[in-house]
């Protein structure tokens, strides 16, 4: 059986790895255009600020794909015959599968705005992004940066540490108030100005100038203000790159439609990962997540599927992390940025601005939905025990240093936390457990039972 | 074409400050006054000149360190690392990697050239120009090894303070270094030192055999002997520092009690030679490398120390406490039980492989097999060759050509725990009870890890920890030393370094990435 994947992310080579791991006898390829190897596309922006080479962002070296011959191809996928189950590459050439997995990831989204395609505009989804945002560094005194997410913080910093002054645009009133409480949002604007950056809030880009020779010279915003920079960052979201699939019969609406087993309409062939957009997602998760975690979940889930283990998607218990220079992110669980009617959260932050801990539970039965934390780490596991166990609030306050993963000697602020907790309530809540793995462990024990 | 990205626009934005432009001036004059010393000038006032020079050379290295980290909000700052070419192999990398390499020829080969007087005559130079400090301490004249000493010190002082300053949001790091500031400078330099003024043996408290290889040798046990009951009871604590303090250590903390908190190579590599940690090679190859060399200088030196007291037994078979047939039965007792707990596995020890088992229970054999015949024929040489070359060579090929002039002249190519990584045979054993035998690990944070590659790069030893991570497995290697950056480094707060006795058989098998179980659906498994 031979089994083509297009994309080499997170997703593909998941899905590539686990076919192997399942299957000694599958012939396996891998389609890339983008890079020869599969590298962590988390990392890229390491990569630019020194931290780390290529090579380094390469989670395996050379030798594994041969090794567990999975088969890498660089080329670039135009058209699809999916009767005759036939791939046309963009230099003529045909490959045939059994199986097809399309893996092809995103794009960052483009809105229309004048001047989105001169030089030195570019998102920072691919290998080629870094490599522009490389030769648009030389000689660069000023980089504007436009939409508020996590690629548009990230991108702030890499400009930052080669000292580039950066102007950051983001339309919302404060940075990513879509996804985080304000409180956790301003924490994050502070952190952003503290850093030198040019924060504008409540600020969308109209428009692009040219500086007479095809590049990018300055940015016009919403407010009428002109701003000069010779590169321009769009970082306002992605969207999946499905251009290809146009005439293949394969069904897309944003992504490629698929079901719970993450099969698409045409026969034998998949979808995952960013590119994939779930007919019927579970209750309380979008239709497309492009996120690393759940690309990777998808990966393994897909060779299942593939080779008669049919299983469907289920992505569990929502976790994601992220970190904004110097603050870690980390969420488990259910962590709106409104919340709904019946739910609340206990949220403390430290006196510095720069750590907080947010509990989300719900108001009848007080079990706890979710933990966001910012410059505290948790264990995923014991958060994710509590919420699966629906446990109430007052018990995960008790036992909260069982989660905390902060690394040995760092101060621990659960006692602070009880504090707070006591002094809003009036309740005197004892801590239970302490910080150590011994107790960790037996706790997992006995949830598990 | 791959290696050419990012280095396009290189260092185009890190030039320095004016406070690094100052520091590096004042810590280039401190330098030059140095070698002005080293080439026989004469200064008036040369103490005075010595505390200035030294005071220039680390005031400057800390002006720039200050005007490094000072400006910048608290938190991981390797911007540029691989940029810049005292860290990426580049020629201010070179140029160390030679200047480093050629001081420690000198300084064990050549020390006349250094300035130490032979064969009883003053000293001149470099050495003579620690003279003044020397006498001051220990009212002794300086030697190479005392000048050794007192750079080697400054060094972790002044690059641990740096150390401190860049890691100063991180507790365990400032902890940990002040640790090995104070085990070098209180322990190794200043107390040995002390205890010569006072007339007391020389010893460094925190050393330790196999580290410390002439610990057993003739003239070291002699000489702490005639010493009277200071001397005996530093024998017995070396003694019980290799049989008692080291392995309950171990077990409770891993071989980082050691090799990041107290160890003077470990000290230096931590301090000195953290800007090139990230250039420890994280191959497979490296790897198999690493395990053959390392162990093969651990059989070597007890092969050695084997023949050497062996050898002092059979000189003067009543012996020293031990007579030469009570050390035949501890010889076979050691390595005997040692052999037995191999295959008699008690069940709170990790599983050992079969090939690690066979090939430790041949040497253990050979040592039994040859001292024994050794004994009953009167022969000296338990392994053939006189002790005194197995000794002589060791010192010469491991400990001052691995261990010193590589060890630490190679920082700047080949990262800061060459030495630690591939030859320290101490590192060998606190490693091989890590593996099997302790109750420290590194967690694996759940599913968080996103493979991107700042724990492999930021091992000193090497260790590829995303490996590890990526699929969520705890991470339990012989050689890790617990330095603690790569959850330092980790963007995501995937890594924790953590003990516990309750899996301590168990700790490296559990997969804790999401992934996908045909019964229960996707989910977090153990």
């Amino acid at each position: 059986m031979h089994i083509v994947i297009i994309g080499n992310g997170i997703s593909g080579i998941t899905a590539a790895r686990t076919l192997r791991q399942l299957s000694a006898d599958c012939q396996i390829t891998v389609i890339s255009a983008e890079s020869d190897y599969f590298f962590s596309r988390t990392a890229l922006m390491y990569v630019y600020m020194g931290h780390l080479r290529w090579k380094d962002i390469q989670p395996y070296e050379d030798w594994f794909w041969e090794k567990n011959r999975i088969q890498l191809k660089n080329a670039r996928i135009q058209s699809i015959d999916t009767g005759a189950k036939v791939l046309h590459s963009g230099s003529g050439e045909q490959i045939s599968y059994n199986k097809l997995i399309i893996a092809s990831g995103s794009q960052p989204n483009k809105y229309g705005w004048p001047g989105q395609d001169l030089q030195g505009v570019h998102g920072l989804y691919s290998k080629q992004d870094l490599e522009a945002m490389e030769k648009g560094s030389i000689g660069l005194e000023r980089a504007a940066i436009v939409g508020g997410g996590l690629i548009g913080i990230e991108m702030a910093e890499m400009f930052h540490s080669r000292h580039i002054p950066v102007t950051f645009l983001v339309r919302e009133s404060s940075f990513w108030n879509g996804v985080l409480p304000a409180e956790e949002s301003a924490m994050i604007n502070r952190h952003i100005r503290e850093h030198g950056i040019d924060l504008r809030l409540n600020t969308e880009l109209k428009e692009i100038i040219d500086d007479g020779r095809g590049k990018a010279g300055a940015v016009i915003t919403s407010t009428g203000e002109r701003i000069a920079c010779g590169y321009v960052g769009l970082t306002a979201g992605v969207s999946p790159n499905i251009g290809f699939l146009q005439g293949s019969g394969i069904a897309v609406q944003r992504g490629i439609l698929v079901d719970a087993y993450l099969q698409t309409n045409a026969p034998d062939v998949y979808a995952i990962g960013d590119c994939a957009e779930l007919q019927q997602p579970d209750p309380g998760r979008r239709a497309i997540e492009p996120v690393w975690y759940t690309g990777r979940m998808m990966g393994e889930n897909v060779a299942h599927n593939i080779l008669g283990k049919k299983t469907a998607y289920q992505p569990g218990i929502w976790f994601n992390s992220a970190k904004f220079f110097d603050i870690e992110y980390q969420v488990y669980g259910h962590v709106p940025a409104q919340f709904n009617a019946g739910e609340a959260s206990f949220y403390w932050e430290h006196r510095d601005g720069k750590k907080a801990i947010r509990i989300v539970y719900d108001r009848a039965s007080s079990a706890v939905l979710g933990f966001n934390l910012m410059g505290i780490r948790y264990r995923q596991e014991v958060c994710e025990r509590w919420i699966q166990g629906k446990t109430p609030l007052e018990h995960v306050l008790q036992d909260l240093s069982l989660a905390n993963f902060d690394p040995e000697f760092f101060p621990e602020y659960e006692a602070a936390l009880l504090e707070k907790y006591s002094a809003e309530t009036g309740k005197s809540i004892q801590r239970r457990a302490k910080r150590s793995l011994r107790s960790v462990l037996q706790f997992l024990k006995l949830s598990q039972a | 074409m791959e290696p050419n990205l990012s280095i396009i626009n290189q260092s185009a934005h890190f030039g320095l400050n004016l406070g690094q432009k100052l520091g590096s001036i004042l810590a280039g004059l401190g330098l030059l006054l140095l070698s002005l010393g080293l080439f026989g000038v004469q200064f008036p006032y040369s103490f005075a000149f010595l505390i200035l020079a030294l005071l220039m050379l680390s005031g400057g290295m800390l002006l720039y360190a200050w005007y490094t980290y000072s400006g910048q909000t608290a938190g991981i700052k390797n911007n540029g690392v691989w940029f810049k070419s005292l860290s990426n192999r580049g020629l201010w990398g070179m140029l160390s990697a030679v200047l480093i390499t050629g001081f420690y020829v000198f300084l064990y080969f050549m020390p006349q050239y250094l300035g130490q007087g032979q064969n009883g005559a003053a000293n001149s130079g470099l050495i003579a120009f620690f003279d003044p400090l020397s006498q001051f301490l220990k009212k002794q004249p300086a030697s190479q090894w005392f000048v050794y000493g007192v750079l080697y010190t400054l060094g972790i002082l002044v690059m641990g303070i740096k150390f401190i300053w860049k890691y100063r949001h991180n507790r365990y790091q400032v902890f940990r270094t002040c640790s090995v500031m104070f085990f070098q400078t209180g322990i190794a330099f200043l107390l040995p030192e002390f205890m010569q003024r006072l007339n007391q043996p020389y010893y460094d408290f925190k050393n330790m055999w196999p580290l410390d290889y002439d610990f057993f040798e003739k003239g070291q046990m002699d000489y702490l002997l005639n010493s009277g009951g200071v001397g005996l009871f530093m024998i017995v604590f070396g003694v019980a520092m290799i049989f008692i303090i080291s392995p309950v250590l171990t077990y409770f903390y891993g071989k980082r009690w050691y090799c990041s908190w107290v160890c003077g190579c470990g000290g230096l590599a931590e301090t000195v030679g953290d800007p090139f940690r990230q250039l420890s090679d994280k191959s497979l190859r490296a790897w198999k490398i690493e395990r053959w060399l390392i162990y093969s200088v651990l059989v070597f030196v007890v092969i050695m120390t084997v023949a050497v007291l062996f050898a002092i037994f059979h000189e003067n078979p009543a012996g020293y406490y031990v007579t030469r047939d009570l050390f035949l039965v501890i010889v076979l007792a050691i390595f005997g039980g040692l052999g037995l707990l191999l295959w008699q596995r008690p069940k709170y020890v990790q599983q050992i492989p079969r090939s690690v088992k066979i090939a430790a229970s041949s040497v253990f054999a050979l040592i039994i097999v040859l001292t024994t015949l050794a004994y009953f024929t009167n022969n000296p040489n338990v392994f053939f060759i006189p002790a005194d070359w197995l000794k002589a060579w060791y010192g010469f090929f491991i400990g001052a050509i691995f261990s010193g002039v590589i060890g630490v002249g190679f920082y700047p190519l080949m990262g800061s725990r060459v030495w630690c990584r591939f030859g320290c045979p101490m590192a060998a054993i606190l490693g091989l009870q890590q593996k099997f035998f302790s109750r420290f690990r590194i967690t694996t944070n759940g599913g968080q890890c996103i493979s991107c590659g700042n724990c492999s790069t930021y091992c000193e030893m090497g260790i590829d920890v995303r490996a590890y991570a990526q699929r969520g497995q705890d991470i339990v290697r012989a050689s890790c030393v617990g330095c603690g950056i790569c959850a330092a480094v980790c963007p995501r707060g995937v890594l924790r370094l953590e003990n516990s006795a309750l899996d301590v058989h168990t700790r490296a098998e559990a997969v804790r990435v999401i992934r996908l179980d045909v019964e229960k659906g996707v989910g977090l498994m153990q």
